[in-house]
């Protein structure tokens, strides 16, 4: 699986940057700073595209942005998502593939909710990604989130998410994760253990 | 033998005896003192004339403390401050101290106890500083400390200097100072013939002007003639120049009655803070070296066997209680001042010789009648073999006491307080952006040139550039390219600089290099010569002026970024796609058909700009889906 990370200043980052760490110690996960391999948008869509082809879960990993990803995570999808390749008459290289957002947000949960801050909650927040999903035939899963990120350190709940992503990425490497479950849930974070299939070792 | 037969033997016996010394881990020193003993007491060839000659390669230590001048800026010895006073303080004083007890208990008189306790109290700058950086172990606590407390003894030479004299003065056989009153000050004590007949107030009066008058010169007179003189870009007068600063001191010392050395020191501390403090190093250096090497090979020579044989045991004896009392004091010391494990033990066994100053002295002592002659010879004989004996105290420190220490673990991590440096060779167009980028960002950067115009209007906007030939391999080093961890290459000349990565590489090989390129043949003789990166110097200025021109010439701003981001791309992939070619055979026929291969598709890149077929293959900015496609 890929895991594509965007943070535009790692350096300040008390909850992505950890999140990253994890994803880039768990084997089977190849884990790319996007803003590190292209600090000038440069994007090299041939390597980009064939990358895609050699993975069957794709995460974008970034903070939430104007309820979206920081623009380096759009302009790779403004490119690398071409016609032909990832939609499109002749467009399947993506299909059957799994996506998935796994996502920080400064507001607590309460503010996505239909009666919140929001008015609306979060996954339908992320409607542009689920539809790129659908356009380019892959399952979209339910988003990996923590709310509230700005005090997760002064409220030790980093330590937690970081396991939680830790089993989620091992789970989904491993496909132990119910994926049916996932694609319909609203978020995958409060009860994870729910998603992740018991039983024997793979 | 005449003058030029006597060069021979000298230099003979230098050039066999150093670097083999050097090879068995020795050190120069050492080398010097055998060649000396070899061509001195051993064949006989040199004999008499050795006082002669001893009496000229003197000036070596008078060129010595010149150069330690110029190591200490005022600025980082008040920062040393407190380790220089007090542990090197009171080493100083306390070895002395307990050296003098000793010599009066032997039954010296009690000036020859104190001049012998001050001569003994010194250590080997030479031999210590060098195993230091050679195994790496100058920024442990135990190497700082060594270099504070040699730091501190180099400097204390200068009152000792003073002092010496006085010694003699009082032990009553000594020369002059019979004509009054003890309290006329040093000059009255030591010479200064010329100020001999003016009132003791009109002498001190004299001595404070020149001392100004060195200060004043050194601060404002010297930097405009030494930029003169660089700008006259002829090597050998720079270097006359600046043996003619370091004569001209001395000889206005002599005259006024105080120590050359004094004055030499004194200078190069003024001198510093200049921005030809490198150059003037790199040029004095030699000379110095060689003297001193002189001067050490007369001390070798000088060695009298019939002593060393007709008392072995006495000599050795007073070698190793050398060695004990002057171990225990630094040990004790070292507890003092927090010193732990390894770091004291390498601070106490590193420094427990007597040092090559101690010859200086010695023979200063020996003019002046302080110290009779008998025990001056035995005392030369126990320093030699405690220097000698040295290394020994390294391997054992380096063999057994380290590995315990670092078994044990109470290591304390090194200082890294001077690493993270940069160093940038060459302040031109190039170099210039790269520097300020780095300095305004808060690098610590050391930056050289050899244009005397650049580095003075770049003093002006207050940069500091020194003034030197980065090429050289000794201004490298005095520049600190062994603590820096980036070397910057941007000089103009273009076999200069390559030849300047291919030594940096080469001796550095801890030091990332990033250099400027003229052209793509550049960069790959750049990355054979080792460095880690090259950038062709015109490249990134040339893709924006022609981004720039695509505007110009009318295409979308955001469009003429596109393409020149596509050229960019491209040209670097030839530039990884043609390397292989160019170390093969040069610029061969195959290197010119792949040339013109990635010629033809840089066509078809850039010439592609509307939606025909070929752009799906070749251009990789968004593109529009097909007409009546959009969403399947």
């Amino acid at each position: 699986m890929l895991v594509l990370f965007a943070h535009p200043r790692p350096d300040r980052s008390e909850v992505n940057l950890p999140l990253f760490e994890t994803a880039q110690n768990v084997q089977g996960v190849t884990a790319v700073d996007l803003y590190a391999r292209y600090p000038d948008f440069s994007i090299d869509v041939d390597s980009e595209q064939a990358q895609l082809i050699a993975h069957d879960v794709i995460v974008f990993q970034h903070p939430l942005y104007w309820y979206s990803a920081p623009s380096i995570m759009k302009e790779w999808q403004d490119l690398v998502l071409e016609h032909g390749f990832a939609y499109g008459l002749h467009g399947k290289a993506l299909h059957g593939k799994t996506f998935m957002n796994a996502i920080t947000a400064g507001a607590l949960s309460e503010a996505y909710s239909t009666e919140g801050m929001n008015h609306a909650d979060l996954r339908s927040l992320l409607a542009p990604f689920e539809k790129t999903a659908d356009l380019c035939g892959m399952r979209y899963l339910a988003p990996f989130v923590m709310y509230g990120a700005g005090r997760a350190l002064e409220d030790s709940r980093l330590d937690i998410h970081r396991n939680g992503y830790d089993d989620l990425l091992k789970a989904l490497v491993a496909d132990r994760l119910d994926l049916d479950k996932a694609t319909h849930a609203s978020v995958l974070t409060d009860v994870l253990d729910d998603f992740i299939l018991k039983g024997e070792a793979v | 033998m005449g003058l030029l037969g006597d060069a021979f033997v000298y230099l003979c016996a230098a050039v066999i005896a150093v670097p083999i010394a050097n090879r068995l881990g020795l050190g120069s020193v050492l080398g010097y003192l055998i060649a000396g003993v070899v061509i001195g007491p051993i064949l006989g060839i040199v004999g008499k004339e050795t006082a002669d000659v001893q009496h000229f390669a003197e000036f070596g230590v008078v060129m010595m403390l010149f150069l330690v001048g110029l190591e200490l800026r005022p600025a980082m010895l008040w920062k040393m401050r407190q380790q220089l006073i007090g542990l090197g303080g009171l080493q100083v004083v306390g070895t002395t101290a307990v050296f003098t007890g000793i010599g009066y208990l032997f039954g010296l008189s009690w000036q020859s106890a104190v001049a012998l306790g001050m001569i003994l109290a010194l250590s080997s700058t030479a031999i210590v500083l060098q195993t230091l950086n050679e195994k790496g172990w100058m920024k442990t606590q135990g190497g700082q400390s060594s270099f504070s407390v040699l730091l501190t003894q180099d400097i204390a030479v200068i009152p000792m200097l003073a002092v010496l004299p006085l010694l003699a003065a009082g032990n009553g056989d000594g020369h002059g100072g019979g004509d009054g009153s003890d309290s006329h000050g040093d000059a009255a004590a030591h010479g200064g013939e010329a100020l001999a007949s003016l009132p003791s107030w009109a002498q001190a009066l004299i001595i404070l002007a020149v001392i100004a008058a060195i200060i004043i010169a050194g601060r404002h007179l010297l930097r405009p003639v030494f930029r003169f003189i660089a700008e006259a870009r002829l090597r050998e007068i720079f270097t006359a120049t600046a043996l003619l600063l370091v004569i001209g001191i001395a000889l206005l010392m002599d005259f006024v009655g105080l120590s050359p050395a004094l004055g030499t020191f004194l200078a190069g501390v003024v001198l510093s803070d200049s921005d030809y403090r490198h150059e003037l190093e790199a040029d004095i250096e030699p000379f110095k070296g060689l003297l001193l090497g002189l001067f050490f090979l007369t001390v070798g020579a000088g060695i009298d066997f019939g002593l060393l044989f007709g008392a072995p045991l006495t000599i050795f004896g007073l070698a190793v209680g050398l060695l004990s009392v002057k171990f225990a004091l630094l040990f004790a010391l070292g507890t003092i001042f927090k010193l732990k494990g390894a770091d004291r033990w390498l601070f106490a066994l590193g420094l427990a010789q007597a040092g090559e100053f101690a010859f200086v002295l010695f023979g200063f002592a020996a003019g002046s009648g302080v110290l009779e002659t008998g025990l001056l010879q035995t005392m030369t004989l126990v320093v030699a073999i405690s220097m000698v004996l040295t290394p020994a105290l390294f391997i054992f420190y380096e063999k057994v006491v380290a590995p315990r220490a670092v078994a044990t673990s109470d290591r304390e991590p090194d200082k890294i307080d001077s690493r993270g440096r940069v160093v940038v060779a060459g302040m031109g167009r190039f170099g210039q952006i790269v520097s300020r980028m780095l300095l305004t960002s808060g690098y610590d950067v050391v930056i050289l040139d050899h244009d005397p115009q650049t580095i003075d209007n770049l003093s002006r906007i207050g940069i500091r550039t020194f003034y030197g030939d980065a090429t050289r391999p000794d201004l490298l080093h005095g520049a600190g390219l062994e603590d820096a961890d980036l070397f910057i290459a941007a000089v103009d000349d273009r076999d200069k600089q390559t030849l300047m990565v291919e030594h940096v590489a080469k001796t550095y090989p801890n030091v990332k290099i990033l250099a400027r390129a003229r052209d793509r043949h550049h960069v790959y003789e750049l990355e054979n010569a080792g460095a880690h990166y090259a950038e062709r110097e015109v490249f990134e200025g040339a893709l924006a002026l022609g981004r720039r021109a695509f505007t110009e010439l009318g295409r979308h701003p955001f469009r003429s970024r596109t393409k020149a981001q596509e050229f960019r791309h491209h040209d670097l992939a030839m530039l990884d796609d043609l390397r292989a070619n160019y170390n093969d055979g040069g610029v061969d026929t195959s290197y010119i058909d792949a040339m013109r291969a990635h010629s033809d598709t840089l066509f078809e890149i850039m010439r592609v700009d509307r939606g025909d077929e070929r752009h799906e293959r070749t251009e990789r900015g968004w593109n529009p889906p097909p007409k009546g496609d959009a969403t399947l």
